[in-house]
């Protein structure tokens, strides 16, 4: 091991920090979820109990938070999907440099940028010009696209960026139509970074807030549900609902890793595709 | 099938949700920022009362000076701790599998809720929270800092810690991409390491720069619900202007105000892209 200069031991330092500084308050709010039931939203700890986790599964009388649970992770998933398919396309049809490209470059740079409320007023007010009912798997739905696509298409970018043309060149050389090239070749190459893009897709609309606020309608997502509580709760139950999703947050990663890492393990070595991961 | 053809199919569906429900959104904005509204309804029309109510608040200017003021203290820290923390995973770790780990370590808070996380501060925060407790079995104060929770103070402490990591993500990016020979020639031309940080470092690092300023000022901007939790409503930015109009369904003057937000957030991203083509860095 060769020797660190001071500059190492300072930065891992500050490095350490800016962990606990990111870690340390969910860590609280895990820990406070276990408060006795006369415990309150703060330090000491008042007893040690499952209290709130049981009052959390037992009454509804904070809203519906199984069911905004259910609708978030089905729109999670739609937007997973739909992201996934839609960047891989878009990233292929920027590979070919087409009339028009950089307008759409610029308008998904835009859909990042623009303040998500924004989208939010703008989808709102359109569907209720035009008669139609705001709900989540429309209105939301689309809202949330404008969020997780220009992300999908910025990882499709630099994916088709690092991707080596001569393997799709060979596949042509030997006869592979472009269809069969793409199933056969690139599709294969680039699967652990769609995971990725899947990953972003879920989660990103998983939390959305913003952007879902007025485009939801009358059932709730759960950042929405959350969002309530937070007016009207002042019982450690929030905190046992934030553990919960913070946890099932963890495991939706660690699965999305497991998959890469066991996509990764039955590939031949030799390819980087995996490295264009964000 | 000609090549033009198929990648304009294959654009299609990112074009169309990008029509549909950002360009067509932001036009209906500035339809309805000209609209009339009454206690109970919006009705159409083509006027400026909006604008001149608008601008004609002392209200508007203090809220928009308040603004800035959280973009701009928001930026400096995460710009300052963003690269600190990138340059400690980019050139002080060495192994790669380390600087993989780390950088997963500091992206996973990142995928839980932001609400979730800005109600974590509660229990540090708080009057009888850890902090005030902490500081004051230390003896250094004697009564509860009232300021912690609730002030201008929470609500940047939130912004840096919600958006750090879109500071740390593009600079890391940058530095991973830096020929370490140039690094090695500049020490070998006698450069210490702070020179070699100024004069090779910094500079090649500035579209990383670019782009997590042009993500942590918008999102900042454009943030309400960050400003309403953690100041406890007693603070304002343009985002809660916005969003009290709507909560009171005056959309009308919502939407004004949105395309003077608009419009500002347009003018500092051009402002930014002038310095750095970020097409380039992809």
């Amino acid at each position: 091991m060769e020797r660190r200069s001071r500059s190492f031991y300072v930065l891992a330092g500050f490095f350490t920090l800016f962990v606990l500084f990111l870690y340390g308050p969910i860590l609280t709010i895990g820990i406070l979820s276990f408060q006795g039931p006369q415990g309150g939203l703060t330090f000491p700890m008042n007893g040690v109990s499952l209290h709130w986790f049981r009052d959390l599964f037992q009454e509804q009388a904070v809203g519906d938070i199984w069911g905004s649970f259910r609708r978030s992770f089905a729109l999670g998933l739609m937007v997973m999907v739909t992201t996934v398919i839609v960047s891989v396309l878009g990233g292929l049809a920027f590979r070919k440099r087409f009339k028009g490209a950089s307008v759409l470059f610029y308008l998904a740079i835009a859909s990042l940028v623009i303040p998500s409320i924004l989208i939010s007023l703008g989808v709102g007010l359109i569907f209720n010009q035009l008669g139609f009912p705001v709900h989540w798997a429309t209105s939301g739905f689309g809202s949330q696209l404008t969020w997780t696509l220009p992300f999908g298409l910025l990882i499709m970018f630099a994916v088709f960026n690092r991707f080596d043309k001569s393997y799709e060149e060979a596949a042509r050389d030997q006869g592979a139509t472009a269809w069969q090239t793409f199933a056969h070749v690139v599709l294969p190459i680039i699967a652990p970074s769609l995971l990725g893009v899947a990953l972003f897709g879920f989660t990103l609309s998983y939390d959305e807030f913003a952007r879902t606020l007025l485009t939801a309608g009358s059932y709730n997502t759960l950042p929405l549900e959350i969002f309530g509580m937070t007016t009207n709760v002042t019982t450690p139950v929030i905190f046992a609902l934030g553990t919960l999703t913070t946890i099932f947050s963890f495991c939706i990663i660690g699965v999305f890793f497991l998959a890469v890492w066991l996509m990764s393990r039955r590939r031949d070595k030799g390819s980087d595709a995996g490295k264009g991961m964000v | 099938m000609s090549k033009q053809i198929t990648a304009w199919l294959q654009a299609a569906p990112i074009g169309f949700v990008l029509l549909a429900f950002l360009v067509a959104p932001i036009v209906m904005i500035v339809i309805v920022s000209f609209w009339g509204a009454t206690e109970y309804s919006i009705y159409p029309a083509f006027q400026f009362d909006n604008y001149e109510f608008l601008f004609g608040s002392p209200v508007t200017y203090t809220v928009f000076f308040n603004t800035f003021k959280y973009a701009f203290i928001t930026w400096a820290f995460t710009l300052v701790i963003g690269f600190t923390v990138a340059y400690f995973l980019a050139f002080e770790v060495r192994s790669l599998k380390w600087q993989v780990a780390l950088f997963l370590l500091c992206t996973i808070p990142f995928w839980t809720s932001n609400i979730i996380r800005m109600i974590s501060w509660i229990p540090f925060l708080g009057r009888n929270g850890l902090a005030n407790s902490t500081l004051m079995s230390w003896g250094v104060i004697d009564e509860p800092l009232e300021w912690l929770l609730f002030s201008d103070f929470s609500v940047i402490l939130a912004f840096v810690h919600l958006y750090t990591l879109f500071m740390v993500v593009p600079i890391f990016n940058s530095m991973m991409r830096i020929d370490r020979s140039l690094i090695e020639a500049a020490r070998d031309n006698g450069a210490n390491g702070w020179q070699t940080l100024r004069h090779v470092i910094i500079p090649l690092c500035k579209p990383g720069i670019m782009i997590g300023t042009i993500f942590v000022t918008t999102l900042v901007m454009g943030d309400f619900i960050t400003v309403r939790f953690m100041s406890g409503s007693q603070r304002a930015n343009v985002g809660r202007l916005i969003s009290n109009d709507i909560n009171l369904l005056q959309y009308p003057s919502a939407s004004a105000t949105a395309v003077v937000l608009l419009v500002t957030v347009l003018i500092v991203i051009a402002l930014f892209l002038r310095l750095v083509d970020i097409r380039k860095e992809l």
